[in-house]
């Protein structure tokens, strides 16, 4: 099997269009101001921190929780919570396959070892190409169209594990996936 | 009031209690291996199940509050059945290697099973993968038997402000422990050890001493000395079982005694001389304020507690120049034996071995700090906590109960009743006060009965104010003065009134501040199971320790005055500043 090759719509151009570090942290800054002092503003903060990263590194946690008024652990502990949360870097796209009551029974297990066959990783990795990320989720409130995969903000219903390969291929090629939302 | 039945008993119960609440007021006993007293209930064991009439499921009775006439069977057939079962799913997921955790006696998930006749683990649980994290000098965590109850993240948290315990991750692959799933030296843990002390089972412990204090005592060429906290009288009689309160003093020494060490020494030795120097010192600060005019740290803090230290130097190091520099008295007394002692006796420093019985866990901490040694040689070189020392006790085959009473040993035995009430909050102060207003007045503290009421017991924060009249010509500058002082406990309690001073200012003067909840008497490393009742029972032994003596303040200790006469000369002094203070870092994690 040939590598997995880049999609036509890459990230950015490659000159000067990628924001620098201070500039995610000034954002950073921004976002917890902006919560800090709401009821329950830790989880929205997380979220959109992630959106600004791509993922929570360990420095940016450390300064949600001091912002907070919180121990480092216990933001970790409500990252390591939620699967929608990471603390790696993942790939551009993101495979979560869903493994609530209603997919597990109609299947979803066998989507994911699919996708772990075809992505050559477990869950939790990324592909050495970042180019794809594999995890499982709890439930995307789409139960009726079980068993559900989630690649980035896209939902897969129905999803074989047979057809998983041409799943991956369609992605790849860029039509099944709505992909850099941020950057839209 | 609302009415309520618990098993045919009808009783009437205040609005907001749980089931679980009520249930103990009629003297029915419902288990639980999460709650913590006084704390919002965690709900997370399921361990308390009970029936509810009209409700679709059991109810955990911790988190479920009463209404208006309720009827609840804590003894119905479904409700022990799913109970049971609960017992055997936490087992099954329990690596708990029963016959060699040092909890085995006293373990609360071993002793439920056993209450509710667990025969079999029917299940097959998903096991956490085992690590033993180490790296502290204080405190062991076992995941592999954590139950996850988290009654150490309500302790941690919301009782010590401290927080360095949380549960990470979730479902079977969860970890109550620090961020990043990493070992406790990489965040800023205090080690109080209160985890270890609530934990039901043997996942949080102290870091065990025994090994190294059999092999000194057993070394011929070795002088070996102990020492024992104020605190440890009046708790260390529930290991052979006493009745919490009772004070085991002269059976202490007796024990020390035959389990061989060469000199039975007290800490309230040296309690007495840090009433000496920490009372000289602040006498000295409040006449650089006053008279000097000279910007120096006010309020004074009290530095015997180590988790205290700890906790200020993570969060607080603007205080840092606020606490008293004296060492505290564990490590005063290492300096002295190593000195004074050593001289007296005729050895040399390195050939005399200090272990210290505590009642805490974070002063094997405090021990092993760099500045906590004279020309590299460590003052304390092993700490016990009381747990360890009955351990030891029962090791030795002593039968503690038909031990005689025995004096503790001179020159480093004889205390006061001041250095006695060490062991509980408030007494730092209250000791300090009996000998700072006579050394500035020449009379004795104008309280009852030498004590001062409105900082004892279990309050949060308490304070008093003093006025000095009379004082002597060279302390005239405090005539007429309010002394201002305040008591905290609990480092929760602390932090409250840390940030209220950091807002608003202090009007005091001095500040005691213990790390535990009551003191050292409710330290991490007391008997198991302490809560407010015990630490109460404990705390009147305490009073009537001191009361039962003679001599209650602590300048009036005949061997302290010899041994400023034969060796320090005076508080604050060459020798004193070299041997008796030590100074503080801010710390980051």
């Amino acid at each position: 099997m040939t590598a997995l090759s880049a999609p036509a719509a890459s990230r950015g151009c490659a000159c000067c269009c990628e924001p620098s570090e201070a500039e995610l942290y000034v954002r950073l800054d921004e976002v917890i101001g902006e919560y800090r002092d709401k009821p329950g503003g830790l989880i929205p903060a997380l979220q959109t921190a992630q959106s600004v990263f791509g993922y929570l590194p360990e420095p940016v946690i450390r300064k949600i929780a001091d912002g907070f008024g919180k121990t480092v652990s216990e933001v970790t502990g409500v990252v390591t919570f939620y699967s929608f949360f990471t603390l790696h870097p993942r790939g551009k796209y993101l495979v979560r396959v869903c493994l609530g009551t209603a997919c597990y029974v109609r299947g979803g297990k066998e989507v994911l070892d699919a996708f772990k066959k075809r992505l050559k990783i477990d869950v939790g990795e990324t592909t050495p190409d970042r180019q794809f990320s594999l995890e499982v989720g709890r439930c995307f409130g789409a139960c009726g169209m079980a068993p559900v995969v989630m690649v980035n903000d896209t939902v897969h219903q129905r999803v074989k594990p047979a057809r998983v390969g041409e799943l991956v291929n369609r992605i790849l090629a860029g039509g099944a996936v709505a992909v850099e939302k941020e950057q839209a | 009031m609302l009415n309520v039945t618990i098993n045919s008993q009808k009783l009437q119960v205040p609005e907001g209690s749980t089931i679980l609440q009520a249930a103990r007021q009629a003297g029915i006993k419902i288990p639980t291996l999460c709650n913590v007293e006084k704390r919002e209930a965690i709900g997370a064991c399921r361990v308390c199940l009970v029936e509810v009439e009209g409700a679709r499921t059991l109810q955990a009775s911790c988190s479920t509050p009463v209404s208006e006439n309720m009827v609840v069977h804590t003894n119905s057939a479904p409700a022990r059945a799913a109970r049971r079962q609960v017992v055997e799913l936490l087992l099954s997921e329990h690596d708990g290697d029963c016959p060699t955790c040092s909890r085995s006696l006293d373990c609360e998930l071993r002793a439920l099973a056993d209450e509710m006749g667990v025969a079999n683990v029917p299940f097959e649980g998903v096991r956490a993968k085992p690590h033993i994290d180490g790296s502290t000098p204080a405190l062991v965590r076992d995941n592999a038997k954590c139950i996850k109850c988290r009654r150490c993240v309500s302790v941690c948290g919301e009782v010590q402000g401290v927080g360095a315990l949380f549960p990470q991750g979730r479902g079977f692959q969860t970890v109550i422990g620090p961020a990043f799933t990493r070992d406790l030296d990489s965040v800023a843990c205090v080690q109080c050890g209160q985890c270890a002390a609530i934990c039901p089972v043997g996942a949080i412990t102290e870091k065990t001493a025994i090994p190294q204090v059999w092999k000194a005592i057993e070394n011929p060429k070795l002088h070996v000395v102990v020492q024992t906290a104020p605190a440890i009288r009046a708790a260390l009689g529930e290991c052979f079982g006493y009745e919490p309160g009772t004070r085991v003093t002269g059976k202490m020494a007796a024990a020390l005694r035959r389990l061989g060490f060469d000199g039975v020494f007290d800490t309230n030795f040296t309690a007495d001389l840090t009433i000496l120097e920490e009372g000289t010192e602040l006498l000295t600060r409040l006449k650089k304020a006053l008279v000097d005019k000279l910007p120096v740290a006010l309020p004074m803090f009290t530095s015997c507690s180590p988790g205290w230290i700890n906790f200020a130097e993570f969060y607080f190091p603007q205080f840092l120049p606020n606490i008293s520099t004296c060492k505290s008295p564990q490590q005063m007394f290492g300096a002295v034996a190593k000195s004074y002692y050593a001289q007296k006796i005729g050895r040399k420093p390195e050939e005399i071995v200090v272990v210290s019985v505590m009642p805490c866990t974070a002063k094997k901490f405090e021990a092993q700090r760099p500045e906590m040694s004279t020309n590299g040689v460590p003052d304390v070189d092993y700490v016990l906590t009381t747990r360890e020392l009955a351990k030891m006790i029962k090791e030795a085959g002593i039968d503690f109960k038909s031990l005689p009473d025995e004096p503790m040993d001179a020159p480093l035995g004889l205390s006061s009743g001041a250095a006695d009430i060490f062991a509980n909050t408030g007494g730092v102060m209250e000791a300090a006060l009996r000998t700072a207003y006579e050394i500035v007045t020449g009379r004795e503290l104008p309280v009852d009965n030498l004590h001062v009421k409105a900082i004892a017991g279990l309050g949060g924060v308490k304070e008093a104010a003093l006025t000095i009249e009379g004082a002597k010509k060279e302390w005239s500058f405090l005539e007429g003065v309010e002394l201002k002082v305040a008591v905290s406990h609990g480092l929760g309690n602390t932090r409250r009134l840390l940030e209220h001073i950091k807002a608003n200012g202090s009007p005091y003067h001095f500040i005691e501040v213990m790390t535990c909840p009551g003191g050292c008497i409710g330290g991490g490393g007391q008997p198991r199971f302490t809560d407010d009742s015990v630490r109460l029972k404990r705390i009147s032994a305490i009073y009537s320790e001191d009361e039962s003596k003679k001599m209650r303040k602590s300048h009036e200790n005949p061997d302290i005055q010899t041994l400023y006469k034969e060796f320090l000369g005076r508080p604050l002094g060459e020798k004193s500043h070299h041997l008796l203070h030590t100074h503080y870092a801010h710390r980051e994690k």
